[in-house]
């Protein structure tokens, strides 16, 4: 299952602070799109907005549509915690639960809406789900072991791997591969090239190498200057935008002018 | 001047470094290096020392009652048989205390920390930091003439539909100076320990563990059952374990709210007496045998306390390995 993304006239604040102005994009499903742009341009913020994380910080809020297949994310009677098994996320930072074995940190979301999955359910689940994040080879004999425990590219892949558990339909990332090494980076990136068999996935990252590597889109965004508004400033094929920019400000970061 | 000063501060570096030197391979130091290892080194003996002084003045003073012939006791039937309804009282008094006290502490705390808007949190965080403040005795002066009356319809109820259990059984007090009174006072005295406590822990679970639990599709309380709990389960422990060590040697509140006596299966009857508490009542009017009798009892709430403190470290220190 993968679903498109549709975001019409999205306005994202803190508070009164408008954080990202007037953002319009579609994404494919079944696609890899990148966003790219100097720290602080609102492309985190922007990419949270999408399984409504954004909220969960006080005083956030959003103005617009997120349509995920033509449904609005963000319209009446919508839970916030229903929409986020659909749009699952992988965060900066591996974040395994320290307290949980490998095994019930893949099973953590889904006992959460499925309390009474039987052992052997469970049992494929764990391995699917494993074995879909390119990590089953290197723990299939230590599932009981806690998942603290692995490496950090070990880590953020057991996380993939918890997140596709759930069986969502779109995965946002957010800078995946920032505190992995260039192994453990490869790793994740082969992985994501292999998940957009399945998912719609959008990569928030810092790195134009990897969002030339792994991406059919990317989006470019910038700001004007500090406490002004992150926009979005060109979003087409990667190809497109690492080779032909339309955008001179574009041209400017990807060829390393600035930021 | 600066002549003089740069002629000073020469020999003056070349004793830093030599010092420094001296200092890995371990002989002297400087003098207020020196000075200051001495103080705390003073500082740590003394409570150790304070500490033996009490242990010490505590098993010299009991030994007569020890040695005593049981007849000379209070009850006549010797030391054991004069402390265990005591002790009984106090575990009582405690337990109901920290039955009442846990949960509401914790819910109060996760409120604080999880629930409650930034401007409501504070003041209640305030309020409750207040009540710690209160001293014990305006607590047992309360507990015994307004919260006791008013608690006796309800013990008349326990009594009438629950008679059927011996803790509860008939007919309850008409002061509603009981154990269980003198337990919830307790409650509300240890309460501001344990939300504190928990509140600062609840506080310091890593966001990125609860992003991913809300990210997976968490509601906010399975958020919290996910990433909170484990992550405080020691710090939780330790607070209800350091209210418990409260809860056993309050004797102000328990003194003026509990008409004591003998043990009494039913906590909503007058009756039971906690080890502090019967220190205080007697201690002034105690002489001889009696005197060390009563030392004897405090010497065994010490040993309660100490083994609860043992008790929540080593707990602490087996739940500490998982968590970071």
């Amino acid at each position: 299952m993968s679903k498109r993304i549709d975001v019409e006239n999205l306005n994202v604040y803190y508070g009164d602070f408008l954080a990202v102005e007037n953002i319009n994009m579609a994404i494919e499903p079944r696609s890899v799109t990148a966003f790219i742009g100097p720290s602080g341009c609102g492309k985190s913020t922007f990419l949270r907005t999408l399984n409504r994380m954004h909220e969960v910080l006080p005083g956030a809020r959003v103005e617009g549509k997120v349509l995920l297949d033509g449904e609005d994310l963000y319209g009446k009677g919508v839970d916030p915690v229903a929409v986020r098994t659909h749009v699952g996320m992988v965060f900066q930072r591996p974040n395994p639960f320290p307290t949980m074995s490998i095994r019930e940190n893949v099973l953590a979301g889904v006992k959460l809406n499925n309390k009474k999955i039987s052992r052997t359910d469970a049992d494929d689940l764990v391995e699917k789900s494993l074995r879909g994040a390119n990590l089953w080879n290197e723990v299939k004999d230590r599932l009981d072991k806690p998942g603290a425990g692995l490496s950090g590219g070990q880590q953020q892949r057991l996380c993939i791997a918890r997140t596709i558990a759930v069986k969502p339909e779109v995965i946002l990332m957010d800078e995946p591969c920032s505190a992995l090494d260039p192994i453990s980076t490869l790793a994740v990136e082969d992985l994501i090239n292999e998940l957009k068999e399945e998912f719609t996935v959008v990569i928030v990252t810092h790195n134009m190498q990897q969002a030339a590597r792994v991406s059919d889109k990317t989006a470019f965004f910038n700001i004007a200057g500090t406490g002004k508004p992150g926009k979005l400033i060109e979003y087409a094929p990667t190809q497109e935008i690492f080779n032909n920019p339309s955008e001179k400000a574009t041209e400017d970061y990807v060829s390393g002018r600035f930021g | 001047m600066s002549i003089t000063s740069e002629q000073s501060t020469g020999p003056g570096s070349t004793r830093a470094t030599t010092t420094a030197l001296a200092n890995t391979s371990g002989h002297g130091s400087p003098a207020a290096d020196k000075i200051f290892s001495g103080i705390s080194l003073v500082a740590g003996v003394l409570i150790l020392v304070v500490l033996a002084a009490v242990a010490i003045f505590l098993v010299a003073m009991a030994s007569d009652t020890f040695a005593a012939d049981p007849t000379e006791l209070t009850g006549g039937k010797g030391f054991a048989s004069y402390i265990w309804p005591l002790v009984v009282g106090t575990l009582i008094a405690a337990t109901i205390a920290l039955l009442l006290a846990t949960p509401v502490g914790i819910g109060v705390a996760l409120f604080i920390s999880h629930y409650a808007p930034a401007k409501f949190a504070k003041p209640v965080g305030y309020v409750i930091d207040l009540l710690a403040a209160i001293p014990s005795v305006i607590f047992g002066a309360w507990g015994a003439s307004v919260l006791a009356p008013h608690v006796v319809p309800f013990y008349n109820w326990l009594g009438k539909y629950f008679g059927f259990l011996p803790i509860f059984e008939g007919p309850a007090s008409q002061t509603g100076k009981t154990i269980l009174t003198a337990g919830i006072v307790l409650a509300i005295m240890i309460l501001p320990i344990i939300t504190a406590m928990c509140r600062e822990i609840f506080l310091q679970t890593p966001k990125l563990q609860e992003e991913a639990a809300l990210g997976l599709g968490a509601t906010r309380w399975e958020m919290i059952r996910m990433t909170v709990f484990p992550f405080a389960r020691a710090g939780i422990i330790s607070s209800v374990m350091l209210a418990l060590g409260r809860a056993l040697g309050e004797t102000m509140a328990v003194t003026l709210v509990l008409a004591g006596g003998p043990f009494n299966p039913s906590l909503i009857q007058s009756g039971n007496q906690t080890v502090a508490s019967e220190i205080a009542l007697n201690f002034p009017e105690a002489y001889g045998i009696r005197m060390s009798e009563l030392i004897a009892a405090g010497l065994v709430l010490f040993v309660i306390t100490l083994l609860v403190n043992v008790l929540a470290r080593f707990i602490v220190s087996r739940y500490n390995t998982g968590v970071e």
